[in-house]
Order: structure tokens, then sequence, then C-alpha cells
């Protein structure tokens, strides 16, 4: 049975506008998985709803066998974190250190253990050198990792990253793919926001479209990015590498380089 | 045509801070063309954009060493609203450009109107005019502060270009855009350009900077490493040990000469690499 489960979920936020409408979800343990959509399509809302930031106003959501409604948000973050998309809604601490040590310390995580998560965390997001700064004097892209680094010490079984590739550079998207393979190395399930396609080409293996509240389609990059009549309805584009194959007439559903260049060669035969 | 912008020998420290944010810079902006900044995060993008508004040194002191020259004149020598007038800036976070004392989108964008004392029926048509062009005019009667990221950005842009600046210094204004919404800032930007404005936009989506830019400027530690014709700059592969992130077309295009497939030149956008595949698989089939 799938580990993360939305049955028939809608959410409307208190002053009436409706977000999310009757979606069907499910999420495999250790699985990573991508949200791609427009501004406004859900996702952030649907997402919310797993770590129980926000309850379903009706419908169900299930992580494992613990339905969320019966949960306080307290109870299940300990389960499932989430990576605010401003990481100045989440952070609120003077000093990266600080900002890491407060989930492993609410969750009363003895001492060694804390210390452990929080020096893994801020190794795998490259925070290390500015563990005693004031997060406000870093760049937001770096602010980004600091509040990654919070939900990787809080050792939770699910990671929701929402929009965590806005702003980066090389440097940071690399950054965050290696993150991202450590985490499901571990095991741990994954959930991504993002706008960058190319990045969901290069790191997922599937893909879940949202369009104006609802779930549009659900499959692989190759299965998504060569469906037109999706992102057509989600407003969405193939990627640079996808777009050039299709104009160039060239078949295979082409998502990565490396199956460009050998489809290109191919076609030119050239070895 | 003298410059419109001009960095003379430009080293500026912040206060307290031995490391220059931008060391030994001399450029030339000319008018009405665009021009894309990149590099990696830290390496001074945003100091370069305060500078040319003279945020840098005005409002974060600091110590500016060199001239930045606006028509001419340095903006150290400027009043304050002359170079208001010139200069739109959009900042980097929407959140920070928001005015607060505002509260609808609409007073927003017609907020910097008012300040310079614009008649009314002016502001009415221009604020309706820029947000049927920035898409946001479902939201005029919204709250500045309650809407999502990307609707900010695009309603921060829009309070910028109702003032019809010479000058857009625009930092980073996708990055909470989904991509239709980058595309379509790219396109408003560009309508800028037809109207003769100068850009000079932060970015970090190259390919998109690959097809709309006249001109590449990348920035490394505070210092300009590579200037010049966005082609050139673009397909420069080795700036990629910069950290510089390149498009799609010109990493797959290095990939394809170096197995041997006879492009004339790199390209950078996916219309270039059409142009010469197209011919190359034309002549495969003859």
């Amino acid at each position: 049975m799938a580990y993360i489960k939305l049955k028939g979920v809608s959410y409307k936020y208190p002053e009436g506008f409706l977000a999310v409408d009757n979606i069907d979800m499910e999420i495999e343990k250790g699985e990573s998985v991508a949200i791609i959509g427009q501004n406004g399509a859900g996702k952030t809302t649907t997402v919310k709803m797993m770590n129980g930031l926000l309850k379903p106003m009706s419908g169900e959501v299930f992580i494992g066998d613990l339905n969320t409604k019966d949960y306080t948000t307290a109870q299940v973050s300990r389960k499932v974190g989430y990576v605010f998309q401003n990481p100045d809604d989440q952070i609120f601490h003077s000093s990266v250190y600080a900002e890491v040590e407060f989930g492993p310390k609410k969750m009363k995580i003895d001492e060694k253990r804390k210390e452990k998560l929080i020096n893994y965390s801020l190794k795998w997001t490259g925070l290390k050198k500015h563990k005693y700064e004031n997060p406000y004097n870093l760049p937001l892209s770096i602010r980004k990792f600091v509040t990654i680094a919070s939900i990787i010490a809080m050792d939770v079984d699910v990671v929701i990253l929402d929009e965590p590739t806005a702003g980066q550079d090389l440097v940071g998207t690399l950054l965050l793919s290696n993150i991202l393979k450590e985490l499901q190395r571990r095991g741990k399930t994954i959930i991504t926001i993002t706008h960058d396609m190319q990045f969901v080409v290069e790191n997922f293996n599937r893909v879940i479209v949202m369009a104006d509240k609802k779930i549009v389609k659900t499959g692989t990059p190759k299965e998504i990015f060569w469906d037109f009549e999706a992102l057509d309805k989600a407003m969405l584009k193939q990627p640079y590498i996808s777009s050039l194959c299709y104009k160039l007439g060239i078949e295979g559903d082409i998502v990565s380089k490396q199956e460009a260049i050998d489809a290109i060669c191919k076609k030119l035969n050239i070895e | 045509m003298g410059a419109i912008v001009q960095f003379k020998n430009v080293t500026y420290n912040y206060p307290l801070s031995d490391i220059p944010a931008i060391k030994d810079i001399n450029l030339s902006f000319e008018k009405g063309k665009f021009y894309g900044v990149i590099g990696e995060n830290g390496s001074g993008k945003t100091t370069f954009c305060n500078l040319i508004r003279g945020f840098a040194p005005s409002f974060y002191k600091g110590d500016l060493k060199g001239e930045v020259l606006i028509n001419g004149k340095a903006t150290v020598d400027y009043d304050e609203g002359d170079l208001a007038l010139n200069i739109g800036y959009v900042f980097q976070n929407p959140f920070n450009q928001i005015s607060g004392v505002k509260d609808t989108v609409f007073e927003e964008v017609a907020f910097g109107l008012e300040n310079f004392g614009v008649p009314v029926d002016e502001i009415e048509r221009r604020v309706v005019d820029i947000m049927k062009l920035t898409k946001i005019e479902h939201l005029a009667e919204k709250n500045p502060f309650s809407m999502s990221g990307g609707q900010q950005q695009r309603s921060a842009l829009a309070s910028i270009i109702v003032l019809e600046p010479d000058i857009l210094v625009i930092d980073e204004p996708t990055s909470q855009l989904d991509p239709e919404g980058t595309e379509s800032v790219f396109e408003i930007i560009a309508a800028m350009k037809a109207a003769k404005k100068t850009i000079i936009l932060v970015e970090h989506k190259v390919d998109l900077i690959a097809e709309f830019a006249d001109e590449v400027i990348v920035l490394k530690e505070g210092q300009v490493i590579r200037s010049g014709k966005t082609q050139d700059v673009l397909s420069d592969l080795s700036l990629l040990e910069h950290g510089v992130q390149l498009p799609q077309m010109a990493i797959i295009g290095d990939e394809l000469i170096k197995r041997g497939v006879p492009l004339d030149y790199i390209p950078v956008t996916t219309s270039q690499a059409m142009e010469q595949l197209e011919k190359l698989l034309n002549k495969e089939a003859k």
C-alpha cells in the first residue's frame, strides 16, 4: 500500500478560495516525486496537507496508517518535514546552528544523536562554514539550504521541498541533486515542487502534473514531457532538449541530453 | 554615442568589510541595449545593480572607489529624485519593494507616479495599461502583501515600468515564477527594449538570456570575467568551470561537435541549433 495517500482531498482557504479540488494521490515509501504546474495550480496547498500544516476540508490524507485528521500538526511534522517556499517564512533563529538545532531539540532527541544529525545535515547542505552565521547575513539562495538543513536534521521519513531550485545557481542546483540522492539512499520519501523542467528530467522518475486545483497526469518524465495535451493543460512546455528533438522530428520521446546526442548522431550516421 | 551607464575603475566595499564586493570594473552600457548579468550567487550581481542605482553608496554607505556614471554624471553627484526618475530598479525580493502604505495593487502601481506629481487621469490610464501588459489586472483590488511570490514579482515589475524610466535594472524577476510567467516577463522586458529602454537584467535562466539579451556580463568574486555579445559569451564552455550555467543548446552543441558533428559554431538558442542541424539532416537525407 502506498505510504502517502490522498483520498478525495479538497481544500478551501478561510477567505473562501478553493485551492485543491477533490484529488487522489499515492506515493510509495522511498519514492522521489516531482510536482510541477503553474503558480496557483494547488501544488503548495497539496503538500501542506501532507504534513498537517493544512487540514483537508473534505477527503482524507494518510501517512502510513496515520490519518492526519486524528493528529496535530506537531505530531505529523515529526514524520513529514516541509521546507517552505520562502525561507524567510521558516527561519527565526539568529544563527544557522540554532535554526538547524530547533527541530531535533523540540523532538527531544538525545544530545549525542542530535549533534550527529546537525553535523550530518550541515555537511550535506554545504553549511559547515556558515554554522555560526546569522541566516539573514547569507544570500537568499543559501538561506534556502538553511531551511533544508533544519528539516534533514529532524530525520523525518518524508521530506517535502517547495521550489528549492528557485534562484539557485549551477553549484546550488548540483548541491540539491546531491541532497536528493543522499536522502533517497537513506530511504526517505521525497516530494519536490519545482518550475525547472530540466531539473525534473535529471532528478526524478515520477512526475505529478497539476493544473487548476487538480491532477492532470502522473508519469515518468518521458510520459509527461511528450504528452502535449497534458502540457498544454498545465501551461507547461517541453524542456529545451525534448523540444529540439521534437522540432527535428527525432523519435523516442527524448528527455535526456545523452539520449538526444546519441539520437542526433545516429540520424546523421555518425558512429 | 556616449554611454548611458559607465563604470570607471569601480571598486566597492560594504561597510566593515575588507573584501571588495565589486573589484576593478570598467564597463560601458549603450542606450537601448539589453544586457544580461550572470554569475554564481555571491558573485556581486546585486551589488552591481545597487551601484548603478546609486543605493551603493548612498544607502548602503561603504567605500566606493572610481565612478559610476549615468549619462556622464557620477551617481554620487545626483539628487536622489533625479536618479529615481532615470533608473527603475526592480528588487530581487519583491517583498522589499512593496511600499507598505497602499492597500491595493492598483494603488501600489500608481504610487510612484503620484510621487512624481503626474496628473490623476494620466496616472489611471498608465496604471491600467501596465497592469494589462504585466497580466495583473485581476489582482487590482488585492492587498499587495496577501499575494503569492509570483504575483508580487509581477506587481513589483509593473510598479517600476509604469514610471517609464530610461534605464531598467531588474534583479532576478522570475525566480518565483512558473515557466509561462517567466516567459511573459521576458516578453515584457523585450517590449521595454523595443521602446528604446536600456535593460540590465540579472537572471539565472541563461536559456532565456541567450534568446533575448544583446550582451552578457559574467561576474565572479566581484570582477567581470567575461563581457560581450551574447553568442560569444554563452558559447564559451570554460565558464562552466567558473560555476556559471550555460544554455542547454551550448552544452549539447559542444558535445555534438566533440562527437564529430560538423556544426559551424556552438549554438546558444534552440533556433540556432535547429538551423544548423536541419541543414546537416537535409544533406544527409539526399
